[in-house]
């Protein structure tokens, strides 16, 4: 079960290189749908880490114990067990976030990025990889969550964390705030994102490659 | 484990897990809940003194029209007013209103949204309108001093003349209409519910 990379890459490749958002794609409907403010987008990665990594942990312990026929089922009760933990924590002590957050707490239940991160690596690694893993993934996918709120919550409230930082001249983008402001804010990271990691992917479209390597 | 065969192996193991969650959900539960139920009861508290003028402490009575907070000063019986929370349709999804009358029922005394989903920027000011610097709750204010009588009409792109009209919010028509028509049900219910009860009619 030894992985050949170091224990400080297991850690890292979340955080940018497989980052669960920009690279893998993965969770996106919490993504889009909480980070029209960046509060918002910090407590929603903040319980989705929360989740990810004590689940890893207990799948990890167990995973030579539960049936390969019944993972899934075994998965998602304990996934769901530290969903409801984390949704009750936040209706009692921060009854403000739990109610502007209201019903994608108990969706992080669904979020593929946590059940994704169980099938393809709690479940095959020991404790300590698995941590450092879903702590990686974890801290990659906050950061996606609250970027997105900021941005968003500057152009469409004028606001960062709720604090008014531009002057009374600038007229709030309406838009972003609201569904497409997160597509295209996603968008336009994930390209520049993209770009960053490769900048001659720019100029030939990946699609021409594929079938170019096909034909 | 291995000299057991499989079925008995998955029940087992699915067993343990789900009854180690259900131990650890309802320990959870019981340090949450107080917590919880608090959080409520102080929203609840802060929304009907946002409705209803200053007052000392309210009942609450139960009625065939939902639950009625008769809120009093001290040192006397008499009502300084009713508040009750009206429920129903908006442009997107359920609208819940904390709605609040003077004791003889025939004007509001303030309105608070409590749930709402209405489209940011437009029927989200029914709440608050972050683009009316001056004041950014002229919508739900326009509610103080309202008479209910016939009912609450939303008029638009006029200044209202009369008391029982409600100046409707530019592009979210429905969402004004939506709590108007939520407050005329509610209220005509409440009226009967406090008749019965005895109260002024």
């Amino acid at each position: 079960m030894s992985s050949k990379i170091s224990p400080l890459a297991e850690f890292t490749k979340g955080i940018w290189k497989d980052n669960p958002v920009m690279a893998s794609l993965l969770g996106l409907c919490p993504v889009l749908a909480v980070t029209n403010a960046a509060m918002n987008g910090l407590a929603m990665g903040l319980a989705t880490t929360f989740v990810l990594v004590t689940s890893s942990l207990i799948i990890s312990a167990l995973r030579n114990f539960i049936p390969h026929q019944v993972r899934i089922a075994g998965y998602i009760v304990i996934i769901a067990t530290f969903v409801t933990v984390a949704d009750r924590f936040l209706a009692a002590f921060m009854p403000d976030i739990s109610a502007s957050l209201g019903p994608y707490i108990p969706l992080i239940v669904v979020n593929c990025l946590i059940l994704g991160r169980q099938e393809a690596f709690s479940s095959k690694n020991g404790i300590g990889r698995s941590l450092l893993d879903s702590l990686g993934m974890g801290i990659g996918f906050t950061l996606v969550l609250i970027t997105l709120g900021v941005i968003r919550e500057i152009l469409g409230s004028g606001s960062i964390f709720g604090a008014a930082i531009m002057g009374d001249w600038f007229t709030p983008w309406m838009v972003m705030i609201l569904p497409p402001g997160a597509f295209l804010t996603l968008g336009i990271l994930i390209a520049l994102a993209n770009w960053f990691n490769d900048p001659s992917s720019s100029l030939t479209s990946p699609r021409s490659k594929d079938k170019g390597a096909a034909s | 484990m291995s000299k057991l065969n499989l079925s008995t192996r998955m029940i087992l193991v699915l067993t343990l897990i789900t009854v180690l969650s259900g131990g650890i959900l309802s320990g959870w539960d019981s340090v949450t809940k107080p917590k919880i139920a608090f959080h409520r009861l102080e929203a609840l508290k802060a929304a009907i003194g946002d409705v209803l003028p200053a007052h000392d402490n309210y009942e609450t009575l139960e009625t065939d029209a939902g639950t009625l907070y008769v809120a009093t000063t001290a040192g006397s019986d008499e009502p300084v007013g009713i508040a009750f929370t009206a429920v129903g349709s908006g442009f997107q999804g359920e609208l819940r209103i904390m709605v609040g009358l003077t004791p003889d029922l025939t004007q509001l005394t303030g309105i608070k949204v409590l749930e709402q989903i209405e489209t940011p920027g437009l029927g989200t000011k029914i709440v608050v309108d972050p683009s009316n610097k001056q004041n950014p709750f002229w919508w739900p204010e326009q509610f103080k001093g309202a008479h209910v009588s016939p009912e609450l009409v939303v008029i638009k792109n006029v200044k209202p003349t009369k008391k029982n009209e409600i100046q409707g919010i530019t592009g979210a028509t429905i969402s004004s209409v939506a709590v108007t028509d939520i407050l005329n049900a509610q209220i005509i219910q409440v009226k009967k519910a406090w008749t019965a009860k005895g109260g002024p009619a």
